[in-house]
């Protein structure tokens, strides 16, 4: 059973819900698909038993020994990547999208396009099973394919190791990295959070899972943060059907967990917030 | 002068912060454009009162294929690198996968046929409000289903107007592309971050991007009082401005909740806000436009 964890608003609380996830159960396969900004790996610390570099795509560089200055490549380009500086083709590497169009026109063969190659993919073990995580490279981009692969590592791992459950803590956002985590996965939780910011973000996220057709139910995690705001979206939920598998209290062990690195699951499992955790991940995988 | 509110972790406080920033330049009669460039999850235009002046499409193109003249020779496929074109010659099949399609236009080059036509296809919107008559907000604001909001931040950016003195651009989390398509426009980026693990750790990520983009860059730590000092001891051994302290504060997460500008609350907390950018204009206002 694969289950991902995600919320359209950052910082709701979507990677301490995923590492108690993972410690609730005996032996899981977890897979940190954040890789723009992996953090569970910081908790679970897991043996590096294989990486594999990840091709984020590729940057045109102009050969200059070849150039000759005609601006084919300028006039092609649809990103504004290429322009005259200081009267010479220049790429704007911030730009460019690596679409090879530029490389193909030129009639001087002066375009290279060189590969991306520093983020990586990393699978080993923690203490609670298996986990698997990305990290993309500062810049580099075609995160959502990287989910994939990560996505891949771990099916393959968890059927190696007859692992049942497989934990996808996702990104923020509802763009392709988000899209990649959800594809096809058995359950989403979506975290949320009582504020005007974190309800917007949430309509947006139960959208896109709805367009993918996916058994989703959602967590008002720091709901007593503004109970008013909290009961408001829970009757929400409940008009568009969505089940709210229950509600988080606000609590500083969580952080204090994380210092310590450990879930707060692991940290004291007889915190109200724990037991709460433990209740709705066994209604997830009931 | 433009000034990016950014941070690798999500939530640790941007949208507060440029909400606030924002709030107090207005307060002292500046010149100030908001732009809220996090498109996939835009919540900045909510905190104030706005009315709507404009609102238009972000488009891309994509191919549509003439079935009568295509021949199937699979050069278009060959020219795309992002997988939207998927042909089988041997049944005369061809089929643009939409939302792969980055728009490019090289398949287009590639048809020797004038079999590949294109049409627009919307990404998105970029709407601008007016507060009080007077100050500019811009939204970018991402269709559900796309894949990236790079186009749409880069039209949003393209919308300021240059008669205001400073825009603020409220950027989206993480790193990759729509981080850098933002703080790429910046003058100046301010990382907000928390005193955690897991801040300290995508703070490290989001400075050692700005570094290589040769960007300006302090830092904010929010939620000062919860976790540990290891995010302090970082940027002291990095030279690392520390632009301002914002201790972790229920009523101040309470009314942020309800969709409150704190600043307009609480007076000190505007003052600290406006003192810092105030510095931070006088620092590194006159490099820019």
């Amino acid at each position: 059973m694969e289950i991902a964890v995600i919320s359209g608003k950052g910082g709701t609380g979507k990677s301490c819900i995923s590492a108690a996830f993972a410690t609730i159960e005996k032996n899981v396969m977890l897979a940190d698909c954040d890789v723009d900004a992996a953090n569970l790996y910081l908790i679970f610390n897991p043996s590096n038993e294989y990486q594999e570099p990840y091709i984020a795509g590729h940057k045109a560089v102009i050969n200059y020994e070849k150039c000759t200055n005609c601006g084919l490549c300028i006039d092609h380009c649809r990103f504004d990547a290429i322009f005259y500086h200081n009267s010479k083709v220049t790429v704007s590497e911030i730009s460019c999208d690596g679409c090879f169009l530029c490389s193909r026109v030129c009639p001087e063969n002066a375009v290279d396009m060189l590969q991306k190659s520093k983020s990586r993919m990393y699978a080993g073990s923690f203490r609670n099973g298996k986990m698997v995580y990305g990290r993309l490279a500062p810049g580099e981009e075609n995160s959502g394919k990287l989910v994939n692969i990560v996505r891949r590592k771990a099916k393959q791992i968890a059927k190696d190791n007859n692992l049942d459950f497989i934990i996808l803590d996702g990104p923020p956002g509802i763009g392709c990295p988000v899209i990649s985590t959800i594809t096809g996965v058995d359950k989403v939780v979506v975290v949320t959070e009582p504020s005007v910011s974190g309800y917007r973000d949430l309509q947006r996220t139960l959208e896109i899972v709805k367009k993918f057709d996916l058994d989703c139910s959602v967590i008002i995690n720091k709901y007593d943060l503004n109970e008013e705001m909290s009961v408001f979206i829970n009757d929400k939920c409940k008009e568009f059907n969505i089940p709210v598998a229950g509600c988080l209290p606000f609590d500083v062990n969580v952080v204090d967990a994380v210092v310590q690195c450990k879930s707060i699951v692991e940290w004291n499992s007889e915190l109200v917030i724990s037991k709460k955790l433990i209740n709705i991940w066994n209604n997830i995988i009931s | 002068m433009k000034i990016a509110i950014a941070s690798g972790k999500g939530g640790t406080g941007k949208t507060f912060v440029a909400t606030n920033i924002f709030y107090a330049l207005l307060k002292n009669n500046h010149s100030v454009v908001l732009v809220d460039c996090d498109a996939e999850a835009p919540d900045s235009i909510g905190f104030f009162r706005t009315k709507i002046e404009n609102s238009f499409d972000v488009v891309q193109k994509v191919p549509v294929i003439d079935l009568n003249s295509c021949t199937y020779c699979s050069k278009c496929k060959d020219y795309c690198n992002y997988n939207a074109i998927f042909i089988l010659p041997s049944i005369k099949f061809i089929q643009v996968i939409e939302e792969l399609c980055h728009g490019c236009g090289a398949c287009s080059v590639a048809c020797t046929f004038g079999a590949i036509k294109e049409k627009p296809v919307s990404l998105g919107k970029v709407n601008t409000y007016i507060l009080n008559g007077k100050y500019q907000l811009i939204e970018a604001c991402m269709n559900i289903g796309v894949m990236s909001p790079v186009q749409i931040i880069k039209a949003a950016i393209k919308e300021i107007d240059y008669k205001y003195d400073i825009a603020v651009l409220d950027s989206p989390p993480g790193t990759s592309c729509p981080f850098i398509h933002t703080t790429a426009a910046a003058d100046f980026v301010i990382l907000v971050t928390e005193p955690t693990p897991f801040g300290l750790s995508d703070l490290k990520q989001s400075v050692e991007t700005l570094k290589e983009m040769n960007k300006k860059y302090g830092v904010i730590i929010n939620r000062a009082g919860l976790g540990n000092n290891d995010v302090y001891k970082y940027i002291e051994n990095e030279n690392i401005p520390l632009l301002l302290e914002i201790p972790f504060d229920k009523e101040i997460a309470a009314l942020y909740s309800a969709g409150i500008i704190v600043s307009e609350y609480y007076s000190e907390i505007r003052k600290k806000f406006y003192e810092m950018i105030k510095k931070i204009m006088e620092q590194y206002g006159n490099c820019g436009d």
